[in-house]
């Protein structure tokens, strides 16, 4: 029953993306009397394919942009011609590294803040203002004071995907049921273990979720970054494929940024799912 | 300081109110003690302090004033001397049952291997005939399992002292009634010092040697503690048949019923003191008139729980 379910399920998930590629291919089908009459063949040319009026590709361009990208994505011809697969990995790899700072420090302050309500309340108005900044407004003190625009990236990752993880770490820690906490100090037992063994594993369920959360921000604000400082990754590339006026190659980015950022979700929510418990 | 295996003296226990104006004491004036290897039983209206009581000499609460000692030292903080049965069982549910009860073993025991943690750990559970059960999660439980789980984790450190609060306040009748058969027979067996929280009257008749009933809060005291005279080879199918049995009911029915609040005004100085709460045997004949006119043995009340419920 749940098969039939989802094959349904599946079958309008088909219907409605047919659908929106017949509107797509509808609105910008090239109108053969126009390309004649106009003559500005030029300018078309200038556009891209030089057959089309709106200038907007039709999903065959599309099309053809992701059988060349994805049929080779790892192919390196210079600083500005890269496969996609290498642009997705230094993006990847800049998420990465300031996320994996980010939950370095999240999580032990989180731990700390949770457990005590002093710290809490001490630390929360910093909190409280610094959490609602947009990353990029980090970006120029970033890249005064850290002089490398890779670092900044790695920066603006670092400080965008710490403030949910803290939170929800501090929240999470807090919130552990009196009851497992009596438990531990029924049974004398030592804070390294009580740290590891009853709040980690009680509070992770929340921390994951924070995680989750931060990751999602991280992928978000990345693109953003690499579009500001250039160089390398998927933002980058981006931002070079409109600067050619490839816009066809903008829509497969585009299209490249949601999957991974799918992939991402989906494996948080695996880990989530893995130390989630049942009551 | 008595020679008593656990004594009691003066506790009171004030909370702070939220604004600011001082709080009633919920008890104070608290005395008794236990011997090695006896089973008390608690029982007063619900909100009287007896889990504040518990709680204190779990080491999990501070009293406001007064001590306890516990084996000539003073209760001061938990420790593992003293195991606890929380009502909601209070496992982890991310662990195996055996891995809840491994982990209170391996606390007690920290050197031991971990065949032998396991090992220990798997006796206590098939104690409280969980043997099969071992590898599943709590939330794959019924409510009178996890409660068993409780159990075999307390008494698997082989703690001096067991503090229960209400561990069958959640069970069907049912239930409890097996349950209660299997720790009169651990008990038996181990001669297990216990302090037992029950809302249960009968309960408390079948498990308890003394029963302490305490009066309404606030200023909840001792008002009597009552000492359930039938042989200690009770069970749960023959205690009906003992003329005794419906005496002490009687008895604890009619204090819970009609006494309770009596103990609360300035004149209660005048017949009750604190320090000396009365010990009463209502399950011999003789001292019953003494003590208490109790309804005649044909009208006993219908109620099986006459508090909270
Ligand atoms: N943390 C707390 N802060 C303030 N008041 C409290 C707190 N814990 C308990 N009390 C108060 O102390 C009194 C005694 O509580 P306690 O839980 O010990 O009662 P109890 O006898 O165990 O009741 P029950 O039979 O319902 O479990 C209650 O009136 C309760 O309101
Ligand atoms: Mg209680």
């Amino acid at each position: 029953m749940v098969s039939k379910f989802t094959l349904k399920a599946a079958f309008i998930s088909l219907m409605l993306l047919l659908v929106f590629l017949g509107a797509w291919q509808l609105a910008t089908q090239p109108r053969e009397s126009t390309a004649v009459i106009g003559g500005d063949a030029e300018y078309a040319a200038l556009m891209g394919k030089g057959e089309q009026k709106t200038g907007f590709p039709t999903p065959a361009m599309v099309g053809k942009s992701f059988v060349t990208y994805l049929s080779d994505p790892f192919y390196d011809k210079g600083p500005n011609d890269k496969g996609i697969g290498i642009q997705i990995a230094y993006s990847l790899g800049r998420v990465a590294l300031g996320f994996l700072l980010a939950t370095l420090i999240a999580l032990p302050v989180g731990f700390v803040i949770g457990m005590s309500p002093l710290l809490y309340r001490a630390f929360d108005p910093f909190i409280q203002v610094l959490k609602p900044i947009s990353p990029l407004a980090w970006m120029p003190l970033a890249l005064y004071s850290l002089k490398d625009s890779d670092i900044s990236g790695i920066f603006v990752i670092f400080i965008c995907s710490i403030w949910p993880m803290l939170l929800n770490t501090a929240f999470g820690v807090a919130s552990v049921r009196r009851d497992w906490i009596n438990v531990a100090r029924t049974l004398e037992v030592n804070p390294l273990r009580k740290a590891f063994l009853v709040i980690l594993p009680a509070a992770a369920p929340t921390i994951l979720t924070g995680m989750r959360i931060s990751m999602g921000i991280a992928w978000l604000v990345i693109v953003a970054a690499e579009m500001l400082v250039g160089g390398t990754g998927i933002g980058y590339f981006v931002w070079n494929e409109w600067n050619n006026l490839a816009l066809p190659n903008v829509i497969f980015a585009v299209v490249m940024i949601g999957v991974v950022g799918m992939f991402l979700d989906l494996f948080f929510g695996w880990l989530q799912k893995l130390v989630t418990y049942r009551e | 300081m008595s020679t008593h295996f656990l004594s009691v003296e003066s506790l009171k226990k004030v909370y702070p109110s939220a604004n600011g104006t001082p709080n009633p004491p919920v008890f104070e004036d608290i005395h008794f003690h236990i011997d090695k290897g006896e089973f008390v039983c608690i029982i007063g209206h619900s909100g009287c302090g007896k889990t504040t009581i518990l709680n204190v000499l779990a080491g999990l609460e501070e009293a406001s004033a007064g001590n306890a000692f516990m084996d000539s030292r003073e209760v001061k903080g938990p420790s593992l001397d003293r195991g606890v049965v929380f009502q909601s069982h209070a496992l982890m549910p991310w662990m195996s049952v055996l891995g809840n009860v491994a982990f209170a073993v391996k606390s007690k025991w920290p050197d031991w291997p971990k065949d032998k943690i396991a090992a220990h750990a798997s006796q206590y559970l098939e104690m409280v005939g969980l043997g099969h059960a071992i590898h599943k999660k709590p939330a794959e439980l019924s409510g009178g399992m996890k409660q068993r789980v409780g159990i075999a984790r307390a008494f698997a450190i082989q703690p001096k002292m067991l503090l229960l609060d209400e561990p069958f306040g959640a069970l069907d009748a049912l239930t409890r009634g097996t349950i209660q058969d299997e720790l009169l027979k651990i008990v038996q067996a181990t001669h297990q010092t216990v302090f037992m929280i029950t809302h249960d009257v009968d309960e408390a008749i079948l498990l308890a040697d003394k029963i302490m009933l305490m009066s309404n809060g606030p200023h909840a005291k001792i008002a009597e503690i009552v000492e359930v005279t039938m042989p200690r080879s009770r069970t749960r199918a023959e205690i009906h048949h003992d003329p005794q049995y419906y005496r002490i009911r009687n008895h604890l029915v009619d204090f819970l019923v009609n006494r309770s609040k009596t103990y609360a005004g300035a004149d209660a100085e005048t017949f009750h003191d604190p320090k000396n709460p009365p010990l009463v045997r209502p399950g011999l004949d003789d001292e019953l008139a003494a003590v208490v006119a109790l309804p005649t043995q044909q009208s006993v009340p219908a109620l099986r729980q006459v508090v909270n419920h």
